[in-house]
């Protein structure tokens, strides 16, 4: 909370400050307001003024040629859509050009982005001219260019290494991610292709369709949110709890063979998961290798339906994923569980505890504290597990009931098959911000009751 | 009676060889399976019986040669391309954000930070046909540049173990350093770098193995091109409806080729994973 307040006041401390600046600056300072970089070049700083002097004109440039156009367009996203005009001359069908909703949204977003970190550098700039006048006032002069390439590799390390990361971050995470997120507010699907078709604003349309006020796809969302969560739980504590057991086992004082026990595992969580998840479909299967072995050993009449049955493809899936999941645990858990102090299981067997009391006792509640943060990493991904459950089951059996999606489908896959196979991307999006919701919430009432959870006092 | 707790042990030990003798036959069927299929004669998916009639290496030869269809050295040599490309660009921009995140004091590092949390609670895919645009109009798409820039595009995001593991380095080695006149930039290339052997290992072998398992990005990317598939995509291919009965033996060849690098690989770098993955949860 106090952080937060901390920048909002910061943020209005440069709004008041880029006011008093011009009402306090000379006129340098005051033409810098308009010719941005002035208060650089004609204060010894030439090659600082060059650049803002090119980021302004540059700016005006791309805003003049595409960028107002651009930033209009979100407002309607497109009028005229792609149509045919019948050619007399040479007796054919032209297409004459029309809008594409897509780009338009597109680029729209883009040169909002463009425009925003155009006023921070105009703001920076004008700052700039303001404190160099201050310097000459009492007699320093502003650093030159060597300075400042200097500083770029001492006190301003941070702002040379982060640029590109976080450029990159930015054009292939956070602006494909805003223009999805509008996506979800617009009714981009099957029957709005750009560029023959166009879409375009319907405010929150989806999301009450996914909600409540479409029948089929409320229900589907429903059912799937459901599974999603019972997915989730299941899937994370039941390999918890079990790749902990296995490690205890291993690590048993009088077990032989330790190292080798520990790499058969960690040789299956090795392989490449789409190989072993779609082998284990092609095991799994109707007329697969597990059937069959039943089958010649007489133990079974008819095949059982691991993957066809709707509620036993639901038990499969989560069994599977703790072969998947257990060598993980295991892994990860071994260290930590021996550094569980060896007195605390000496005295509890004086006390005549057995293994199951030490487990529930000690054990647990050790590692429960030791490892909330892994836990919640493993529920989110749970949440998101998309590998396991598209590879192995595809999220079938089909259902009937539900939306372009199947019995054990999870609320990503669904996303993904309605973004690949259906092309309903604003149902989509609608999901993906769900998701997201979801995520968060957890997180937060997590991290919330560990952070107090960590004011108690240290475990023992 | 010490002697009756004694049996009680070597009786428990034993019970528990048994268990894990038991479990590891069950963790290794698939595998098994996927070994035995590779060197099956006959093609199929589905068989009425589990150990083959006859064995062959012609599933692994063919994969050579016969590249009309599915060029799976072609596929390989992409893969391997785009794995090396990649891990090189990930692990910079990875140890750049880390350093920063960890060492520097800015006034923007906290806002950062939950930035990122934020964004990487989204799905990761929702986003994948904006990508798919974005690199259109680079005119990029369909190719193997396009795919080691979404590979590593989101690194940044990633930087959570490898500063975990620089938060680790004491900082009285930088403030000495400092003393002796060294730069912020010298620090971290002739200090922190040298010191941080272990998560430059592993940031390196997660970047390079990510390429050789995924496959949806490079659904999306790819679409039809198959001679810019990676292996993965490739493999998947195989077993898809019309192609199963064919050419399942072969798929499995195919895989047991890439999960034995991958597996020794990852055997190796076992240790640093569970540091980097326990090293970040213990601190929260």
């Amino acid at each position: 909370m106090k952080k937060k307040r901390s920048l909002l006041t910061r943020l209005s401390e440069s709004i008041s400050g880029f006011f008093s600046h011009f009402i306090n600056g000379d006129g340098i300072t005051k033409a810098s307001y308009v010719v941005m970089g002035l208060g650089c070049l004609l204060r010894k700083q030439l090659v600082r003024g060059f650049c803002y002097l090119l980021i302004q004109v540059l700016f005006i440039w791309y805003m003049l040629s595409t960028g107002i156009n651009n930033i209009i367009g979100l407002k309607t996203l497109g009028v005229n859509a792609q149509g045919q005009v019948w050619d007399e001359v040479n007796q054919i069908y032209r297409y004459t050009k029309g809008d594409n909703s897509m780009l338009m949204l597109l680029f729209g977003v883009l040169a909002v982005f463009v425009v925003i970190g155009f006023l921070f550098i105009y703001a920076a700039s004008v700052k700039n001219a303001y404190e160099n006048e201050q310097l000459l006032k009492v007699n320093k002069t502003p650093s030159d260019f060597n300075a400042d390439v200097k500083r770029m590799f001492n006190e301003k390390f941070h702002v040379t290494i982060l640029t590109p990361p976080i450029l990159m971050v930015f054009l292939f995470t956070l602006l494909p991610l805003v223009f999805m997120i509008l996506i979800a507010f617009t009714n981009f699907d099957k029957n709005h292709q750009p560029p023959g078709n166009l879409f375009t604003w319907v405010g929150l349309e989806n999301f009450s369709a996914a909600l409540y006020n479409d029948p089929v796809k409320s229900h589907t969302f429903l059912s799937l949110f459901i599974w999603t969560l019972v997915w989730a739980v299941f899937a994370t504590f039941l390999n918890y709890i079990f790749g902990m057991i296995l490690a205890i086992m291993i690590n048993k004082k009088g077990i032989r063979l330790k190292k080798f026990w520990r790499t058969i595992f960690v040789t299956t969580i090795a392989v490449p998961q789409f190989v072993s998840l779609m082998l284990m479909s092609k095991l799994l299967h109707d007329q697969g290798a597990i059937n069959v072995l039943f089958k010649n050993l007489g133990w079974i009449e008819d095949f059982i339906p691991f993957l066809s049955d709707p509620f036993l493809a639901k038990v499969t899936v989560i069994v599977v994923n703790l072969w998947v999941g257990m060598p993980y645990t295991m892994l990860i858990t071994s260290g930590i569980l021996m550094n569980i102090p060896a007195d605390l299981y000496e005295s509890a067997r004086i006390d005549g505890a057995g293994p199951v009391t030490q487990f529930l006792k000690i054990t647990m509640p050790y590692m429960l504290f030791v490892t909330t943060p892994y836990l919640i990493t493993q529920f989110i991904g749970n949440i998101n597990n998309f590998n396991v459950i598209y590879l192995l089951s595809g999220g079938g059996p089909l259902s009937l009931n539900y939306f372009q999606a199947g019995n054990t489908d999870l609320l990503v896959t669904w996303l993904y098959k309605l973004t690949v196979n259906e092309q309903n991307y604003s149902m989509a999006s609608t999901i993906g911000i769900i998701i997201f919701i979801i995520c968060s919430f957890f997180t937060l009432v997590v991290f919330n009751k560990t952070s107090s959870a960590q004011k108690e006092e240290e475990f023992q | 009676m010490i002697r009756s707790q004694k049996t009680r042990t070597a009786l428990g030990n034993t019970i528990i060889h048994i268990i894990l003798g038991i479990m590891s036959f069950i963790w290794l069927i698939p595998i098994g399976f996927l070994l035995l299929a590779s060197f099956r004669k006959e093609a199929g998916a589905y068989t009425s019986y589990i150990l083959p009639k006859g064995y062959t290496l012609d599933n692994y030869t063919k994969l050579f040669t016969e590249t009309s269809l599915f060029n799976y050295p072609r596929w390989f040599l992409n893969t391997l391309f785009v794995a090396v490309v990649s891990c090189i660009v990930t692990t910079i921009l990875v140890l750049l954000t880390a350093y920063a995140l960890s060492r520097m004091r800015f006034r923007l590092r906290r806002p950062l930070m939950n930035f990122i949390m934020v964004l990487g609670m989204f799905p990761g895919f929702m986003s994948m046909i904006a990508v798919y645009h974005i690199l259109k109009a680079f005119g990029l798409t369909q190719s193997l540049w396009a795919l080691i820039l979404v590979y590593s595009g989101g690194a940044a995001m990633g930087y959570y173990i490898a500063k975990g593991f620089f938060d680790t380095i004491p900082k009285s080695i930088d403030e000495s350093a400092m003393l002796d006149g060294a730069t912020k930039s010298q620090i971290f290339w002739k200090i922190t770098l040298p010191l941080s052997k272990p998560v430059v290992i592993y940031t390196v072998l997660t970047s390079f193995i990510a390429p050789w398992v995924d496959f949806i990005f490079v659904s999306v990317i790819m679409k039809d091109n198959y001679q810019n598939y990676t292996i993965a995509l490739g493999l998947y291919q195989m077993i898809s409806r019309e192609n199963i009965y064919q050419y399942f033996t072969r798929f499995c060849a195919g895989a047991v080729l890439i999960a034995i690098p991958i597996t020794i690989l990852f055997i190796y770098m076992q240790k640093y994973y569970v540091s980097g993955i326990t090293g970040g949860s213990v601190k929260g």
